[in-house]
């Protein structure tokens, strides 16, 4: 016992003051929200877009880069001989809609508003959710489980997974959805009771992601339920996942 | 004519032109595999791939661990149908199963016979099962073992299970509490990785590798940049091979700090599962530190590594491993100091060592049953040949076992970790990888955290791939975590299956 509690003394105290204080310290070279300098663009050039392993990046009219496809990867910059794509280091990419998580030289990610006055009062300050992995790689799932460690302490918040869709207020899915996970997640989502929510997380959620229009897998969640709310990255970092989930639920304000 | 010496043999991380991998006729390439594992050779791929005249070709790579390299036996069948090796064989069973389900070929003699995954055929018109075409497959859907008597009952779990956890379906046929057999159906994740491969490589290629288990990023993607290294001929510049060895070692200790932590929450030790669900998180965020992703996604790059470390970045790495690692050490001590975590670990879900070497079982799951094996060692490739980790060992093959050996290689990757990290070799990170070699076969072996990864690469006439074959520890190890299981308590299922952690998405591609 005394081994224990020296362990315990040891240890710290280790849970962040975020969203009341600053959020952790983010790696030197994390990959956040890109800044895009279309400016930079040299005409007919579509190195960037070439190079893009999903198809996230368009050019028409002008550069800009569809988040729910995009792998963080590192392809479109080295590709780019203009600089006119970079990484930057905000780490807030969630959204409510789909469209929204296209950025471009004058427009970032339409950061998700909170639920509605009555949804948030049912669901404000106790959030049971249920994840369905289908398909997802375990980089997704991997960061969700980070959000229950006492870092991150999920539950101050009211919110926690569940271990029945009966339990739960909605689902958090992860993966492009695969044609062998259609069916569970159908019925998964069914057996939730309404009203309900559903978040998608990670880019093979959202779009597919590096899956995208393999026969075998349904482009991400939405196209078999609605989803409530987008959070891109391959996976998101925890930090993202969480400042999502409290934007919905409204403990960090959206302006 | 059955010897081993009309088989092909190459080196770690190497390449031979196909002419080389001469066709056997059946009964030549079924002694030589039979007479290899009887050597002590192991099974470490087996597969099918459509041959030019209508018939199919299947490959099978030995790996002669004494000898430090690997074999290719190659036979084409013509029929419908091929002798299952199986009974003779039985690390081939799910081997079999698969080139059953990619080709239609039907392993003849084969004692269970149940699709991997529950997809199509990857030959139009060529159905092991007799499935009308175009019919949809049900994932689960098979007859399953059954045991019949008295009180005994069946129970099912999954494909969505409690957790956050990915998907799979558990049969148990058990008496009261006692499992008779447990039978694991998987492939509810089956995203069509392995086959999406075969064609490339192209952009999306290093990104299939990167998630086809992306909780072992580095090890599948170190396999495929040495397959396309030794295809291209391609000499990696020795910084970039310690960093890659740096995001291995990273990985495994990240991997193993938590295992033991929610090994610790399975049997109800909170001191330990709370402090290790953070450390594993410290050690993630040390791969982070490096190519700013946690999982160490765009490090693994081929011809090197994405990104190089500055100096004033190699000095905040080594101290901030320091404090991890202190950290670690005291979370995970308590375990073995706490009557009530061993009295749960000691006895529970033995697997016999002679089980284990059966059913071609890998990584730490085959240490802990006594069998001596680890790629590092055995095919050592870039770092690992100049630079040796001790291999850790235990003999009771239990859940005990299983935690121990992975603190045994925590300590050892720590202290790899901290000599590699004090004396990085100068130089570049990145070499050109130049076009592939047109006809050739190249084979990886990777010790990644669970266990030992296989990669056979084959090249067209164009020098694109014509068949990439990708072989995750986890699909040799579920059979292992089914048998361990035997005899066991149901409510012991979930201390068992965390003690394998096996990935879903790695078996089922």
């Amino acid at each position: 016992m005394i081994k224990i509690l020296r362990a315990r003394w040891q240890q710290g105290h280790r849970t962040i003051a975020f969203p009341d204080g600053p959020p952790p310290p983010l790696p030197e070279r994390f990959r956040g929200a890109p800044e895009i300098d279309a400016t930079r663009c040299v005409d007919g050039c579509r190195r960037c877009a070439d190079a893009c392993p999903t198809g996230a990046i368009s050019l028409d009219p002008a550069l800009a880069v569809d988040l729910g496809k995009c792998l963080f990867c590192t392809h479109c910059l080295e590709a780019c001989p203009e600089g006119a794509l970079a990484y930057g280091r905000d780490y807030r990419l969630a959204a409510r809609r789909r469209e929204n998580l296209r950025v471009d030289s004058t427009r970032g990610v339409e950061l998700a508003a909170a639920l509605d006055a009555a949804t948030r009062k049912l669901f404000g300050r106790s959030l049971k959710l249920r994840e369905v992995s289908a398909g997802g790689c375990n980089g997704c799932e991997s960061e969700v489980n980070v959000l229950s460690t006492v870092v991150w302490d999920l539950g101050r918040f009211g919110i926690q997974f569940v271990a029945s869709p009966r339990h739960a207020d909605g689902l958090l899915i992860t993966g492009p959805v695969t044609e062998n996970m259609h069916l569970a997640l159908q019925k998964t989502y069914a057996a939730v009771p309404p009203p309900k929510l559903v978040i998608a997380v990670g880019a093979c959620a959202i779009s597919g992601g590096p899956y995208i229009d393999h026969p075998e897998v349904h482009n991400g969640a939405d196209a078999v339920v609605p989803v409530d709310l987008y959070v891109p990255g391959c996976p998101p970092h925890p930090l993202t996942i969480l400042d999502g989930l409290l934007r919905l639920l409204g403990r960090i304000p959206t302006p | 004519m059955s010897g081993l010496t009309q088989l092909a043999r190459l080196g770690g991380g190497g390449a031979v032109p196909l002419a080389a991998v001469s066709d056997l006729a059946w009964s030549d390439f079924a002694a030589a595999v039979v007479l290899a594992v009887e050597r002590g050779l192991r099974v470490v791929a087996y597969f099918g791939t459509a041959a030019a005249g209508g018939g199919v070709e299947l490959h099978a790579v030995l790996a002669d661990d004494r000898a430090g390299n690997v074999a290719v036996a190659a036979t084409v069948i013509e029929g419908g149908t091929f002798p299952s090796l199986t009974s003779d064989v039985p690390q081939v069973h799910l081997f079999e199963r698969e080139i059953a389900e990619q080709t239609g070929l039907r392993p003849e003699g084969h004692p269970w016979l149940a699709p991997v995954r529950f997809h199509g055929s990857y030959r139009a018109g060529h159905d092991a099962w007799g499935r009308p075409e175009g019919e949809p497959i049900l994932p689960g859907d098979l007859d399953f073992y059954r045991v019949e008597g008295e009180e005994v009952h069946e129970v099912a779990v999954g494909p969505v299970h409690a957790g956050v956890i990915e998907p799979g379906h558990f049969r148990f046929q058990c008496h009261g509490e006692e499992v008779f057999h447990l039978e694991i159906s998987l492939g509810y994740q089956h995203r069509g990785a392995e086959r999406a491969v075969a064609g490339g490589p192209d952009t999306r290629t290093i990104h299939y590798l990167e998630t086809v288990a992306g909780d072992t990023t580095a090890g599948h993607a170190t396999a495929y940049c040495e397959a396309l290294e030794a295809l291209s001929g391609c000499a990696v510049p020795a910084r970039a091979q310690a960093l890659r060895a740096v995001a291995l070692e990273l990985e495994r200790v990240a991997s193993h700090v938590g295992d033991l932590g929610a090994l610790a929450g399975d049997v109800g030790f909170l001191p330990s599962a709370s402090f290790c669900g953070r450390i594993r998180g410290d050690f993630l965020n040390l791969t982070a530190e490096i190519c700013g992703s946690r999982f160490g996604r765009g490090l693994l790059r081929p011809g090197g590594v994405g990104f190089d470390l500055e100096p004033a970045q190699l000095a905040r790495l080594r101290e901030r491993l320091e404090r991890a690692a202190t950290d670690a050490r005291v979370a995970i001590e308590l375990l073995w100091e706490t009557p009530s975590v061993m009295a749960r670990f000691e006895a529970t879900g033995a697997l016999p060592g002679v089980v284990a070497q059966l059913l071609g079982l890998k990584g730490p799951s085959a240490r802990a049953c006594g069998l001596d094996l680890d790629a590092r060692r055995d095919h050592p490739t870039g770092l690992y040949r100049s630079r040796h980790i001790p291999v850790a060992l235990a003999e009771s093959g239990d859940v005990y076992a299983r935690a121990w050996v992975r603190w045994l290689e925590i300590q050892h990757s720590l202290t790899f970790l901290r000599e590699e990290l004090g004396a990085l070799p100068a130089g570049p990170v990145r070499a050109a990888t130049n076009g592939l070699a047109p006809r050739h076969l190249a084979v990886s072996l990777v010790e990644g955290w669970r266990g030992e990864i296989c990669h056979v690469a084959i090249t067209d006439a164009r020098g694109a791939f014509s068949r990439y074959k990708i072989v995750d520890p986890s699909f040799h190890n579920w059979s292992g975590l089914a048998y361990a299981l035997r005899g066991q308590q149901i409510s012991d299922f979930p201390l068992c299956n965390k003690s394998f952690n096996l990935s879903y998405c790695g078996h089922d591609l």
